[in-house]
C-alpha cells in the first residue's frame, strides 16, 4: 500500500540558541531554550506537544529526562540513536506520525555543550574491538580513508576538498550566527596541520556548543499558525554501515539511496532545488553528498566545487549558514541543516538569502558515512 | 550446531599464530568480523578456515602526531578471500603507503595481545 506523505505535515517554527560557545549550559538547558523559542514563535507551549522527538549526546535516556525537564507528555517518544542523521529521520518519523493521526504537535530538539563541557568530541559509542588495536583518530581517519579512496579514483585533490572549506566560509561571513567567519583560504587550507591524511584540521568541521528545534503539525493546522510553512515534500533515509571497514563501496555512500526516495515522494529532482544543505562533518562529505543526491556525476564533485561554485554567487547555494565546518557543529548537525533550510524557504536568510528559494533539500549524515537521511522541503507554491 | 564465541576464537587463534577467518558451508561466502551467522542469509553455518594472508591496500590514511611521537598508518586491506578489514601497514614509511599496494598479513605480539599488521608483499 502506498500512503503518500507529500505535503501533509509542515515545519511552522524553527529556532536555534547558544551556537558556538554556552559556558555553564547544559545539553539539556540549551536543547530546551530552543524547544520554548520555537514553540512560542507560533504560540504554542510545551503542554501542547505530544509528539517528542530528541536524542542529546550525553544522555541516553534523553526521550525521557527532556520530556520531564520541559513538562511534555508525549503520546509518542523517539529516541532515534543514527547519529547526525537522526533529525532527518525524526523528521520522516514525526510526518509519518502527524499524518496518521498519532500526534498532533511534533517537537523535535537537540542541544549540546560539547565545547564547554569538554572541550572535544563527545565519544558516546561503544569502543570497535576491532577498529581499536590500530587507533584510528575517529571519526576523522574514517572520512579521511574515503577520501583518500576518492582521490585514487577520481582524480579528487587537496585542493578541491579546501574549495569546500572556503565556500563554508564565506558563506559564514554573511551569517552573523556563525562561530568561525574569519577569512580563509584555499592556501590556508592547504597548508594547515594534516590530522589525518589527506584531511588537514580545517578540513574538520567546528567543535562547538549549540542547540535548535523545530515545530512540525499537519498542513491543515500550518496554516493557521503561521503565514509562511514551510511544507514536507519528500523523505527517505537508509543505513550501509557501522564502521568504515564495512563500507562496501567508500566513493558512494547510501545518500543514493536515501536522496532516491525523497525525490520520488516529492516529485522533484536535484536540478530543482535551490539551497543544499549537506551534512559538511568534513569536506568530503560536500562533495559525495553532491555527487550521491545527483547534482553532478560520480567522481566529478570535487571539479564541481572548484572556483567558487558552491560559494556565495555560485552556482549552486550549498550550506549557507556556513555549515558544520565554519557555523555550528555540537556533535550532532542534523537538526541545523533543516532550520536553516526553514529560514531560507521563508526568506529570513538576511545578507545569505537565497532570492526566490522554494525548494530545498537537508541532507543528514550519521556515524561514519554510515546513516543518510534526506528531507525535501518546499513552500506554499511547491505543493 | 557447534558453539561459536566469536570474537573469543579469534583472538585465540591470532594469539596461536593462525589468521582464521569465517565461511558460509552453503554460501561459501568469507565474512569478517566474525560473527554468529552471515550477514545478509543469516545462515547459521559459519566454519573457521585459514585465509592466506595476502591483501591489498584498498584505502590508507596517516594519523598525524605531534613530534616526537611518530604518525602511524591506518589501512583498509581487502584480503584475496574478498573480506575487508581496517589494520596497518609497517615495515614503511606511514605516508609511502599506496593504495592498490599488494600487502602480506603478519601477526605482532603487542601490549600482550596478538594483532594483525600487515607490510608490503
Amino acid at each position: 500500500m502506498e500512503f503518500n506523505l507529500r505535503g501533509r505535515t509542515a515545519l511552522v517554527a524553527g529556532a536555534i540558541y547558544g551556537i558556538g560557545e554556552a559556558p555553564g549550559m547544559s545539553s539539556l538547558d540549551l536543547a530546551a531554550r530552543a524547544s520554548v523559542d520555537a514553540l512560542a514563535q507560533v504560540g504554542l507551549s510545551p503542554a501542547d506537544v505530544d509528539g517528542l522527538f530528541v536524542c542529546t549526546p550525553d544522555d541516553m535516556l534523553s526521550g525521557l529526562t527532556f520530556a520531564e525537564y520541559l513538562g511534555i507528555h508525549p503520546r509518542f517518544t523517539d529516541n532515534n540513536r543514527s547519529g547526525g542523521s537522526a533529525f532527518e529521520i525524526h523528521a520522516h518519523t514525526a510526518a509519518m506520525a502527524l499524518a496518521t493521526g498519532q500526534v498532533d504537535v511534533a517537537l523535535i530538539a537537540y542541544g549540546s555543550n560539547q565545547r564547554s563541557g569538554t572541550g572535544k568530541l563527545v565519544q558516546s559509542s561503544r569502543p570497535s574491538p576491532w577498529e581499536s588495536p590500530y587507533k584510528p583518530m575517529n571519526p576523522v581517519s574514517s572520512y579521511a580513508l574515503a577520501a583518500a579512496r576518492h582521490m585514487h579514483q577520481y582524480g579528487t585533490t587537496r585542493a578541491h576538498l579546501a574549495e569546500v572549506a572556503v565556500a563554508a566560509r564565506k558563506w559564514a561571513q554573511l551569517n552573523p550566527d556563525a562561530f568561525v567567519r574569519t577569512p580563509l583560504s584555499i592556501d590556508d587550507v592547504l597548508g594547515a596541520r594534516l590530522v589525518s591524511d589527506p584531511l588537514s584540521v580545517r578540513d574538520c568541521c567546528l567543535v562547538t556548543d549549540g542547540a535548535a528545534a523545530i515545530v512540525m503539525v499537519r498542513a491543515e493546522r500550518a496554516r493557521d499558525l503561521t503565514d509562511k510553512p514551510v511544507y514536507l515534500l519528500g523523505a527517505g533515509s537508509a543505513t550501509s554501515h557501522r564502521e568504515i571497514a564495512s563500507m562496501p563501496d567508500l566513493t558512494v555512500t547510501a545518500a543514493v539511496e536515501s536522496g532516491r526516495r525523497a525525490y520520488e515522494m516529492a516529485g522533484v529532482g536535484a536540478g530543482d532545488i535551490d539551497v543544499a544543505m549537506l551534512y559538511d562533518a568534513f569536506t568530503i562529505n560536500t562533495i559525495l553528498f553532491l555527487e550521491d543526491l545527483g547534482f553532478c556525476p560520480k567522481g566529478e564533485g570535487g571539479r564541481f566545487v572548484s572556483d567558487g561554485a558552491i560559494a556565495p554567487g555560485g552556482s549552486l547555494a550549498v550550506n549557507t549558514n556556513g555549515g558544520g565546518l565554519s557555523c555550528v557543529h555540537p556533535g550532532m548537525y542534523g537538526l541545523f541543516l533543516m532550520e536553516e533550510a526553514m529560514r531560507q524557504l521563508t526568506g529570513r536568510g538576511g545578507d545569505r538569502q537565497v532570492p526566490g528559494a522554494r525548494l530545498a533539500v537537508a541532507h543528514g549524515n550519521g556515524g561514519v558515512l554510515s546513516s543518510q537521511a534526506t528531507v525535501i522541503l518546499g513552500t506554499e507554491e511547491t505543493l | 550446531m557447534e558453539s561459536v564465541c566469536p570474537e573469543v576464537d579469534y583472538q585465540k587463534f591470532l594469539a596461536e599464530g593462525r589468521l582464521m577467518i569465517q565461511r558460509s558451508r552453503s554460501s561459501g561466502r568469507h565474512v569478517f568480523y566474525p560473527r554468529v551467522a552471515e550477514p545478509v542469509t543469516g545462515a547459521r553455518d559459519l566454519e573457521w578456515v585459514e585465509a592466506c594472508g595476502r591483501g591489498t591496500v584498498y584505502s590508507t590514511t596517516v594519523v598525524r602526531q605531534k613530534a616526537p611521537v611518530p604518525s602511524y598508518n591506518v589501512a583498509l586491506i581487502d584480503l584475496d578471500e574478498g573480506v575487508r578489514m581496517i589494520s596497518c601497514v609497517e615495515g614503511i614509511e606511514p605516508d609511502a603507503v599506496r593504495i592498490g599496494m599488494p600487502v602480506q598479513a603478519r601477526i605482532v605480539y603487542r601490549d600482550d595481545a596478538a594483532l594483525l599488521v600487515f607490510e608490503p608483499a
